[in-house]
């Protein structure tokens, strides 16, 4: 399904290391051949962990991976065009220290803000897409984060697509306040209106989702999937830890569990994402526009 | 006062809580109506109809509780997935019966534990914050203590958003702002500061249309200005086109968090 040349379109992996996501993920800093999974412990090579979508070929672990790698391998080649790229947050409340954590999610994430949108075909079938990052300040949501989702639902609308998202996030900014808190309620007003026009939406969760992102378009889908074993959860599981006074259930807010529970489609690994995407896109293609 | 003592004052003990509130401002009219019919009924969530003025109304408050037993019972203030959707219910009713929608926000924020999560806590906010976008009929939030995070937007997703003067609003407690960045819960005060979560911060962000200033103690006088500003309040936006309601509802969110820069002109920004 993968043709090799997409992988040319990903960043080498010595740069993909440097990112911080590489690092934050993987508590063992990899030398250049070898990576130990963090699920099963076997070393990996870090060539065939790249050439496997950063999944482990020994027990099938998904390796976090960022947004450009994301795009690369869910839609065709060439054909992603971002759109509203040069935004980025500024220190509205004058937070401590948050300018120097912006100037630092920019240079260790390449990215001007936690999430990546645009335009793209996947099998040939248009579609907006965004993509969050988790190497940006965990994917925490800003007002930018929030704009950004905002501005590629509005013109999904505008244009008649359907729109993905992938979903990774550590919850609000609070560094930017309660305006980081409003973004919720922005981004599902723009999410609605989507739906109201009989658009489709899907959102694909990543480990981890939590928090207002949870709260908000990520749970909002017409359909919703998630790669197998990601949190996903409103509170994160230390929060409840503390509030309950007990330690949680071993596989509690996971993909499968919130499966069981009822929240989410299905679970789908990385390797069948595309192929499931693009099924489901054309299955909400009118008949003849194929 | 300082943020921190406004905090204080807003998780005050002997603050009136939703169901003053109620009780005050819609006497007996008020008629209690529970349960999500999904699951059970979250005693954190007190809602149902009145009457202000002799205009019906659906009214919905999330209730801490005035004294240990009652907080016991209520959960503090901390609704379950089962609360917001009784919530969602009722504006559904309200929106059938073109019925005003008044709510009570008091919470530390919704409740983090087991049942919660297996639930869905973030499905059952999302859900409220997407429908509340649309929902034909005029919705009208008061802060009257603490607004925590999401907890607090999933009933103030609103045409107006007023704030009681030493009342809260923020994305996290100060509390937890402090741990997670500092490591330092000494530092709640100066995090409650950073925050900018006090009613006036908030008005000067454009977050609320209003505040309310307050008596020494909240009394009658309170409550009675209250009543009339909500009435004349709901009773404008009833005339007003549904269309016009919800653009400017959603315009109104729209518009919050535009302050942001483009790379290119990053380093020269001027204001
Ligand atoms: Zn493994």
């Amino acid at each position: 399904m993968f043709t090799p040349d997409i992988f040319n379109f990903m960043k080498p992996k010595n740069e993909l290391e440097k990112q911080g996501e590489w690092l934050e993920t993987h508590p063992y800093v990899p030398d250049e051949l070898w990576v130990k999974c963090p699920s099963c412990k076997n070393m990996l090579l870090t060539s065939d962990l790249e050439d496997n979508m950063k999944v482990c070929s020994k027990c099938g672990h998904h390796f976090r991976i960022n947004a450009r790698y994301r795009i690369n391998i869910t839609v065709d080649d060439g054909t992603f065009e971002e759109m509203d790229s040069e935004l980025t947050s500024k220190n509205i409340l004058d937070f401590p220290d948050y300018s120097q954590k912006l100037q630092k999610a920019k240079i260790s994430s390449c990215e001007n803000e936690s999430v990546i949108c645009g335009t793209a075909e996947i099998d040939r079938s248009r579609t907006v897409i965004c993509v969050m990052d988790s190497s940006f300040m965990m994917g925490s949501m800003g007002t930018v984060t929030g704009e950004k989702i905002t501005r590629a639902f509005e013109y999904a609308t505008e244009n008649s697509l359907p729109v993905i998202v992938f979903a990774v996030s550590g919850g609000a900014r609070m560094q930017e306040g309660i305006l980081s808190l409003m973004q919720m309620a922005k981004t599902s007003g723009a999410v609605k209106r989507h739906s109201d026009k009989g658009l489709l939406y899907i959102t694909v969760l990543t480990d981890p989702t939590t928090g207002g992102v949870t709260a908000s378009f990520a749970m909002e889908g017409d359909i919703i999937l998630s790669e197998p074993k990601a949190l996903i959860g409103f509170a994160g599981p230390r929060v409840i830890e503390q509030t309950i006074r007990q330690k949680l259930p071993k596989d509690f807010q996971t993909a499968e569990f919130v499966l069981e529970k009822g929240f989410i489609d299905a679970v789908v690994s990385r390797k069948d994402m595309k192929k499931t995407l693009s099924e489901l896109l054309k299955l909400h293609e009118k008949e003849g526009n194929r | 006062m300082s943020a921190i003592d406004r905090v204080n004052a807003a998780r005050a003990n002997n603050r009136p809580t939703s169901i003053d509130y109620i009780t005050k401002i819609f006497g007996d009219s008020f008629f209690e109506l529970h349960g999500d019919r999904r699951f059970g009924d979250d005693k954190a969530i007190v809602s149902g109809i009145a009457r202000l003025n002799g205009l019906p109304v659906t009214v919905i408050g999330i209730e801490k509780g005035r004294n240990l037993n009652e907080r016991m019972e209520r959960n503090f203030g901390m609704a379950h997935p089962e609360g917001y959707r009784k919530a969602l219910r009722l504006m559904k009713q309200a929106e059938k019966f073109r019925r005003p929608v008044i709510c009570f926000v008091d919470t530390s924020g919704a409740y983090c534990g087991i049942g919660a999560e297996e639930r869905g806590q973030g499905q059952a906010i999302a859900e409220n914050l997407m429908e509340m976008m649309t929902l034909k009929t005029p919705i009208l939030s008061i802060l009257i203590g603490e607004g925590g995070s999401g907890g607090a937007l999933a009933l103030a997703v609103a045409d107006e958003v007023w704030m009681l003067e030493n009342a809260v609003y923020s994305v996290i407690s100060p509390e937890g702002c402090a741990s997670i960045l500092w490591k330092d819960a000494a530092k709640t005060a100066e995090a409650s500061e950073c925050l900018k979560m006090t009613s006036q911060d908030l008005f000067s962000l454009g977050v609320i249309e209003r505040i309310i200033r307050e008596p020494k103690d909240l009394d009658s006088k309170l409550f009675d200005g209250l009543k009339n500003l909500i009435s004349q309040t709901v009773r404008k936006k009833l005339e007003q086109p549904v269309d016009t309601l919800l653009d400017n509802r959603y315009n109104r969110f729209r518009r919050l968090g535009q302050d942001f820069v483009t790379q290119d002109d990053a380093p020269t920004d001027t204001e």
